[in-house]
This record gives structure tokens, C-alpha cells and sequence, in this order.
């Protein structure tokens, strides 16, 4: 599609001016902003904006939770041709020193007095950091830091310089081109400093397009936006998809009503990462948990025909006469009202990417009846790579490849993607473009996988974390530890796995249980704790995981390929893998290198057969501030089981 | 900390004594609040600070001594009347109704302010009804405030010590009160609730303007957020001045900080 982003808004501005495009929740009630509402706010942000000296190819930071108009904010930097940068808004500054500095910013717009802290704290690092815009004048007032105004101000002054120059703003627009640069997306990157990930407004606009049609998104859409608008997963699906559909994009009230908000609001296209889907589960079975017996009794009874008979009605397979009328039965006591109290009755395209998901957790969303799918993309791709078509939803593939996508595969294994939406490049780092982008168009993934018969991609690890073995039984064998990992937490007591086993006999892990549902567990056998540390270093607890990991170690045997890959030892940590600690990414993905030096003690500890060791970590609080953890860690060993079939 | 401008007095307490029986509570005490200031009461256990409270918000009726708010001396306080005069204030052992709302608790603290009757009221008639939107939305930008969105419509009882505390205060809050009396809004809190409430507490005093009263145990957040301490042990005044001169107070060593270690 030949168009920009300002150019859409515009059009729907036009076609139904009074439509709904954006509702945010405020005072207890969702209000309403009309496209005609939103293009006169853009307008005039736009005009203030390039008063305040925003020039053409610049950048402009934004940090923010989902905010109407923090979405304008972006809108009307693009109509004066300038780049969006958004950045996570759960981050500690100094995160911020490296994007600011990288991209030359001189100008931030921010939510609330939090950020605006964070900016003002950076500009030590950042002088060049001139301008501070905030959405939410609370506790600012008697701030008077230069060059801190309130977004109100802003747009007052841009309403005043559109009066005398009414024509500037649509120049504006008209002079941007579909191929220039749209957005600009840092990449959390496990190792390094991060990296700017540039698309244009074509290459958004296209993949937005190709997943809309691919299912059949219309405007009649309802989106909940309630994750990081700095992952282009959230911002393809709350603003390139909204805007070239023209849905109704909805922002809750605070990220802590988002259950209540998602009720609500009801949406017809969801999306989330599958923690979000787990955590969702969690809550349903540890609230069924303490229903009543007959309660239980039918959701136990409901639960086993869905399992049988769900996931078959929603790939469109028959299904008996007697199976269909009770499950219709069933739909009427337990999934319909279930869904109803997820927020989903209304869904009707769910996707969930980003990490692996659990079999279990999968088929359970899909035969509630919800259309569950799974798809295949990066910051790079502008998302959309592979989608599952409806009816064709496995576990553990994640679709085909859509419209304009080509895919290919590496000697290695690692999966090489040709598509319309790929990355312009990596901003100022062109040996990065280089190592991901061929000459001839084709994009590196780092993913290793491959196509199975039905012409799904299926991934197996990132290519340069699968590993050797070394030594031992499994010589030469291959590691796969995210593969290893993501077994374990589809275990609902394992929150977080690291596995270590490149380059050594065998495989070993650490394990951070789940503080809801451990401590769940825990209070339903009279067993007593004080806190995460202590929990995490009961017996008992040890026994559950020991149990888990068996499970997993089982089904490894299974596969001739990663029959080495079973965990041999296990110790549990003393605290949780946090991303303030550099132990995870933003998106949550483990920084297994980081955590393998900054524990590398425990490590020697695990292969060096202690059953105990003691370690004290530095941790750093959400606002800044550093404590300690020390504990005395046991060390456990697990049962490995044969390979069942033998390596071809 | 730096030196915040504070207004005139419009709070003064004077010679004020309080017995019941023969236990004197309260023995001749003075002390002056200025506008928008921060103005803690602290003392040990038993030293007579809740009883001033209640000296003051009408609870209880003083034998001697004055009360002066904005030019009016009184010699003893009327809780009805106290309320209409600005006077709001949270409990220390909390007094919420437990089997209503968050919403409906803090809809309590707008009574005052609605001037339609128990008919009306009741059958959410013509002005009532106006009435109640009115009030809703009020009661709404507290909730926003204290950022008990998620609570809005759980039954208080039902929700943890620190967040029942926030509710007390959003119910004080929407009387739109000159002056909040607050009975040891961080008793009971752990390290986390007690900055939030701290937060809470300085944002209110600078957002709103009101002027806030507060007994509070722990030193170091009276020492943190208020403009001026008076202390009380055994009944008697032995300290009045800004949180540094209440340190170097040699009686209030001894007395109080000198004996909590």
C-alpha cells in the first residue's frame, strides 16, 4: 500500500469522522476519541511539535504505557516526518542512556512524574536532551526543571500556530513518502548494547495489511493495548493493524486492571505473550481450586470432553452427534461463562508469539472454544513471517508463511526469511545489518528449525545457543537448552529454567519455582514459609520440582536427538531472575551467559557434585535501590532415563 | 530539606487539659498549625496524642483550655460542627464498613455534601440523581488518586491492612477537608505501604493544599515529611519545632528517641 501512517489516520478522519478510534478508561468511565477528534489533536501536536524545533529525520523518544495520547504524540511526529522512538517504560534510566545518546535525542514525551524523574536523571549522561513533554501533570507541579512543560502546553501552542498557519500541517503530511522511516524499535538484545531496529512506514504498513487480510480484520475490531507499546508486537497490533483497519483501539485504566478492563471491553482480536495466557490459567485453576465440590466435580467432568472433543471442533474435524450435544452442554455451565470471566467471549482471532508455548496451555484456550493461534515474527520482520490458518493450530509449529514471505534454510539449520517487511537496517551499526541482512535480500533469523510436511515452520532454538555435548555417554550430541527450558516451564510450579550443558557431559539447571502457585501449593499442605528464599529451599519443594524435571527428563529420552539434553542436576535459586538485574530481557527471555558468569559459583557447584552452596547476590529494587540475598543452596540430583530409539 | 512556605495559623490550641477521673490525659498543652503545613504529634505509648485528636475533632470535651480555628475560639469542639467546619480525619484501628464497596465507603465521606433527602435519595429522583453523578465523579478523581482503580468495586473487607488504610484516607478526602487529622496512617504498614502512604500523604498536603495534623510512631517518617513536630509524654508538652530542633531536644532524647533503642 502506497501511504503513511498520517495518511491513513487522515482518511479514516474523513471516511467516519465519528467513529470511535481510540477509548481510554478514566474517572470509571471508557471515553471516546473520534478518528475527526484524534486527526485535530495530532494536527495540532504536530504543528507544536515542529515549533519546538522537531525537524524532519530526527527522532523523539517515547515512554509510556498505552495512552491515547501518547498514540497522537507518535501520529503527529510522523506527520512532520519525524521518528518515533518508543522505549519500555518499566526500564531503570541508565537503559535509557544508550538509545538517547545512539539516536541524537533532543526531545522526549513521557506519561507521568516516574518517567519524567528518569529523564531529568538522565540528562547528566544525555545533555543534549532539551525538551521533556508529560501527559500526566500530577506531582509535577512544582517542578522546574528547563524545558519540562506539560503536553497540555504543547498542544495549546500548536493550536495557535495552526490558526495562523492552517496549511502547514497538511503540507506536512503530503510531503512524507511511504519509504521513509516510520518507527524505530530497540531490540532488548541478550548481549551487547541494543540495537535500533528502523522500519519505514511501507514496511509496517505492509505487514499490517498482510496479517489483516490474511484474517479478515475489519474495523469492527475491538483491541485491548495493554503491553509495552516499545515491543513492535504490541505496535504492529495496536497501531499499524488500527490504523490501517481502522478498529477501536482500547487503553485500561492502569496496568492493574487490565483483567477487569478485558471484560469489559471484550475484544475481538487479542493478543499475548503466552505468560500472559499461562498467567490467566494459573489464576482460573487456582480459583477452581478452592470452589466448591460439586463446582469442581463439573469443571473436572466439562474439562476432560473439551480436552477430547474442543480442540477437534476447532480445526473443523467431525465430531460425534453425542460429543457435539454435550459439548454445547458443557458450553452453556463451564467454557462460555469461562470465557466470559477471562474476557474472551468475544474473541474471535487470539494469536500468542514471542516465546514457546506449552501443549497443555495451548489445547486448553482451544477447546474453550477460543481460536487460540500461534505466529512466527521478530522486530526485524515487522512481525508477520508465518501465521497458523484456522483450523491448522498445532502446539509446536507456528504456521505458514503468509502473503509476500519466503523462507528458506541455512546449512546450520537456521531459518533465512525474504519478505516486504524487513527491516531497513540496524541504526548506525551497519556490520550488524550485515551479519543479518545478505545482499540478496535474505534476513538471518538466529532461529533453527525447519518445514514440516504440512509446510509449518517449526523452531527448535535460537541457532547459536544450540549447543554440544562434550564427553560422556552423549558425546558430540546436540544441546537445545531453550528447548530443554520452555519443558520445564510448562510446568505451572516452574516460573524460570536456565540450562547448562554446551560443551560438558551433561545437562544442568537452575530453577526459579512460581512464587502464586508454589506458595498455593505449599499452604494446602500446612507448609509453612517466610518469603520466596525460603520457600524455594523447602524439601518438599525440592521433591515437586525433582518430580517435573523427571517428567521432562522422560520425554527427552523419548527423542534420539536430545536424549542428552536430560537434566542430571538441579538447584533452585534464591531469588527470582529479574530484568532490573540483567538476568532477563524486558520481554522476559533469560540472559543465560549473564546468569551463568554472575552465578558461575553455583555452576561450579552443580558439575563439581556439592549438595549445598552458599551465595549472597546484590539485587537492585524497582526504585533504584541495591539489598542482598544470601542463602545456603541444596543441590539435587535427578533421574536420567535411557534414549528409547536410537540416534539414525 | 528545604524551608516550604507555610501560611498563618489557623489552628490554635491552647492550655488545653483533659482528665477522665483522676488520669489526667492531657495536661495544659499549646500549640499553633499554620495553613498547608505538615504538623506532627508524637510521644510514646500513652503520652495523650490520640486523646488531643479527639480534643479536637469533638470527641471527647476538654475540662479546660480553648480551641481557636480562624479567628473562633471555642472551648470545647462539636464533631458535627467540626465536620462542616473542614475537618476530616482517618482512625487509627480503621472504622470502614467492611461489607460495602471501596466506592461506597468513600461515597460515605460526600454525605455532607449532598443537599437532597432520604426520599429523594432513595428512590434516585430528579436532583438526586444529578446529585449522585456529582458525587461519583468527585469520589472517582479520589480513587484515581490513591490509585485504587482495581478496588473500585471490592468489598473493603475483603482487601489487605495497607490498601483499607488508603480507603480511610480517600473517605477523609471527600469531605474536601481544610485540615486532615491522620491517627498513625502508617501503623502496621510494611516498608512499601508506608512510602506509598508517605507519597500519598505529601502529594495530598501539596495537590489539594490541606492542611494536615498527624500522630505518628515512626520517627523516621514524621522526621521525613513534616514541617514542625510537637511532642507529648505522660500528658505534657516537652517539645515544639521543626523535625531538627525536636532532635536535639535534650528532654525529647530522653524522653522518646533516647529510649527507643
Amino acid at each position: 500500500m502506497q501511504t503513511t501512517f498520517p495518511r491513513l489516520m487522515l482518511e479514516h478522519a474523513k471516511a467516519r469522522p465519528d467513529a470511535p478510534a481510540l477509548r481510554e478508561k478514566e474517572y470509571g468511565i471508557w471515553q471516546s476519541l473520534s478518528w475527526s477528534g484524534l486527526a485535530s489533536l495530532v494536527r495540532e501536536l504536530a504543528c507544536g511539535l515542529s515549533q519546538a524545533g522537531l525537524q524532519r529525520g530526527q527522532h523523539i523518544v517515547v515512554v509510556a504505557e498505552n495512552r491515547p495520547r501518547l498514540y497522537a504524540t507518535m501520529l503527529a511526529a510522523q506527520s512532520v516526518g519525524a521518528v518515533p522512538v518508543p522505549l519500555y517504560q518499566d526500564a531503570a534510566a541508565n537503559e535509557y542512556i544508550f538509545p538517547i545518546n545512539n539516536a541524537e535525542i533532543t526531545m522526549a514525551v513521557v506519561e507521568d512524574q516516574e518517567q519524567v524523574d528518569k529523564m531529568i536523571e538522565l540528562r547528566e549522561s544525555c545533555p543534549q536532551l532539551a525538551r521533556i513533554w508529560y501527559d500526566d501533570p500530577r506531582g509535577l507541579r512544582k517542578y522546574d526543571a528547563p524545558g519540562l512543560q506539560s503536553l497540555d502546553a504543547l498542544v495549546e501552542a500548536g493550536r495557535a500556530y495552526n490558526v495562523q498557519h492552517p496549511q502547514f500541517f497538511d503540507e506536512q503530511v503530503a510531503l512524507g513518502q511511504p519509504g521513509d522511516v516510520a518507527s524505530m524499535f530497540f531490540t532488548s538484545g541478550t548481549t551487547g548494547n541494543p540495537k535500533g531496529v528502523v522500519h519505514t512506514h511501507f514496511t509496517l504498513i505492509d505487514r499490517a495489511q498482510a496479517g489483516a487480510s490474511f484474517d479478515k480484520l475489519g474495523p469492527n475490531e475491538e483491541v485491548l493495548a495493554y503491553l509495552p507499546p516499545a515491543w513492535i508486537g504490541q505496535n504492529i497490533f495496536s497501531y499499524a493493524q488500527w490504523l490501517v483497519c481502522g478498529y477501536v483501539v482500547n487503553c485500561p485504566e492502569s496496568a492493574s486492571t487490565v483483567t477487569i478492563d478485558l471484560k469489559e471491553i471484550g475484544p475481538t482480536y487479542y493478543f499475548a505473550p503466552p505468560r500472559v495466557f499461562e498467567g490467566l490459567l494459573t489464576t482460573v485453576m487456582i480459583r477452581m481450586e478452592d470452589a466448591g465440590r460439586l463446582k469442581k466435580w463439573l469443571f473436572q467432568r466439562c474439562m476432560e470432553l473439551a480436552r477430547r472433543v474442543g480442540p477437534a471442533l476447532m480445526d473443523g474435524k467431525p465430531v460425534g452427534t453425542t460429543d457435539r450435544l454435550l459439548y454445547a452442554l458443557g458450553n452453556l455451565c463451564i467454557y462460555g461463562p469461562l470465557r466470559n470471566s477471562l474476557g474472551m467471549s468475544r474473541v474471535r482471532v487470539a494469536y500468542t508469539a514471542g516465546e514457546a508455548i506449552g501443549p497443555d496451555l495451548f489445547s486448553f484456550y482451544r477447546s474453550i472454544g477460543i481460536n487460540l493461534k500461534q505466529l512466527y515474527g521478530s522486530t526485524e520482520t515487522a512481525v508477520f513471517v508465518c501465521l497458523q490458518p484456522d483450523h491448522e493450530a498445532k502446539a509446536d509449529t507456528v504456521g505458514v508463511p503468509i502473503a509476500g514471505v519466503e523462507i528458506r534454510l541455512a546449512e546450520n539449520g537456521e531459518i533465512l526469511v525474504k519478505s516486504p517487511g524487513l527491516l531497513k537496517e540496524y541504526y548506525k551499526n551497519p556490520a550488524a545489518t550485515a551479519e543479518v541482512l545478505t545482499a540478496d535480500g535474505w534476513y538471518h533469523t538466529g532461529d533453527a528449525g525447519f518445514l514440516d510436511a504440512g509446510g509449518h515452520l517449526k523452531i527448535i532454538d535460537r541457532a547459536k545457543d544450540v549447543g554440544r555435548l562434550k564427553g560422556g555417554a552423549h558425546d558430540g550430541a546436540m544441546f537445545a537448552p531453550k528447548y530443554v527450558e520452555n519443558k520445564l516451564k510448562f510446568f505451572p510450579y516452574i516460573k524460570e529454567a536456565v540450562a547448562f550443558g554446551d560443551q560438558r557431559e551433561r545437562a544442568c539447571a537452575f530453577v526459579n519455582i512460581d512464587m502464586e502457585a508454589v506458595g498455593n501449593w505449599a499452604e494446602k499442605r500446612n507448609l509453612p514459609y517466610a518469603g520466596y528464599t525460603d520457600l524455594a529451599q523447602k524439601p518438599e519443594v525440592y521433591e515437586l520440582v525433582r518430580d517435573c524435571i523427571e517428567k521432562v527428563n522422560a520425554d527427552l529420552a523419548a527423542d534420539a536427538l536430545l536424549a542428552g539434553s536430560q537434566i542430571h542436576r538441579f538447584l533452585i535459586l534464591h531469588k527470582e531472575l529479574d530484568a532490573d538485574d540483567g538476568e532477563l530481557t524486558r520481554t522476559r527471555k533469560v540472559k543465560r551467559g549473564f546468569i551463568g558468569e554472575r552465578y558461575q559459583i553455583l555452576v561450579d557447584a552443580l558439575y563439581g557434585g556439592k549438595t549445598s552452596q552458599f551465595i549472597e547476590t546484590q539485587v537492585s529494587f524497582d526504585d533504584g535501590r541495591k539489598g542482598a540475598v544470601s542463602a545456603e543452596l541444596k543441590i539435587m540430583d535427578v533421574k536420567v532415563f535411557p534414549a528409547l530409539r536410537k540416534a539414525a | 530539606m528545604s524551608v516550604r512556605h507555610t501560611g498563618e495559623v489557623i489552628l490554635d490550641v491552647k492550655n488545653i487539659s483533659l482528665a477522665f477521673g483522676g488520669v489526667k490525659a492531657l495536661t495544659d498543652i499549646s500549640f499553633n498549625v499554620r495553613e498547608h503545613e505538615i504538623r506532627a504529634i508524637i510521644g510514646p505509648n500513652g503520652a495523650g496524642k490520640s486523646s488531643m485528636l479527639n480534643c479536637i475533632n469533638g470527641v471527647y470535651q476538654p475540662q479546660q483550655g480553648s480551641i481557636n480555628f480562624r479567628g473562633q475560639t471555642f472551648s470545647h469542639m462539636n464533631s458535627r460542627q467540626v465536620a462542616e467546619m473542614g475537618f476530616a480525619r482517618t482512625f487509627q484501628n480503621l472504622a470502614l464498613f467492611k461489607g460495602m464497596s471501596v466506592l461506597d465507603n468513600i461515597m460515605t465521606g460526600r454525605n455532607l455534601k449532598m443537599k437532597t433527602n432520604l426520599f429523594q435519595q432513595a428512590l434516585r429522583w430528579g436532583a438526586a440523581e444529578r446529585e449522585e453523578t456529582e458525587q461519583r465523579q468527585f469520589v472517582e478523581k479520589i480513587i484515581d488518586f490513591l490509585e485504587i482503580q482495581p478496588y473500585r468495586k471490592t468489598p473493603v473487607g475483603r482487601l489487605p491492612y495497607g490498601l483499607q488504610k488508603r480507603v480511610d484516607l480517600g473517605r477523609a478526602l471527600a469531605m474536601e477537608p481544610t485540615i486532615l487529622l491522620l491517627d498513625e496512617p502508617m501503623a502496621g504498614m510494611n516498608v512499601e505501604e508506608k512510602q506509598d502512604m508517605c507519597r500519598f500523604v505529601l502529594d495530598v498536603n501539596d495537590e489539594f493544599g490541606t492542611t494536615i495534623v498527624l500522630i505518628e510512631h515512626d520517627m523516621g517518617v514524621v522526621m521525613d515529611i513534616s514541617d514542625r513536630v510537637v511532642v507529648l509524654d505522660y500528658g505534657k508538652k516537652i517539645g515544639d519545632g521543626t523535625p531538627a530542633e525536636v532532635r536535639a531536644n535534650p528532654d525529647v532524647i530522653s524522653a522518646y528517641l533516647g529510649t527507643s533503642h
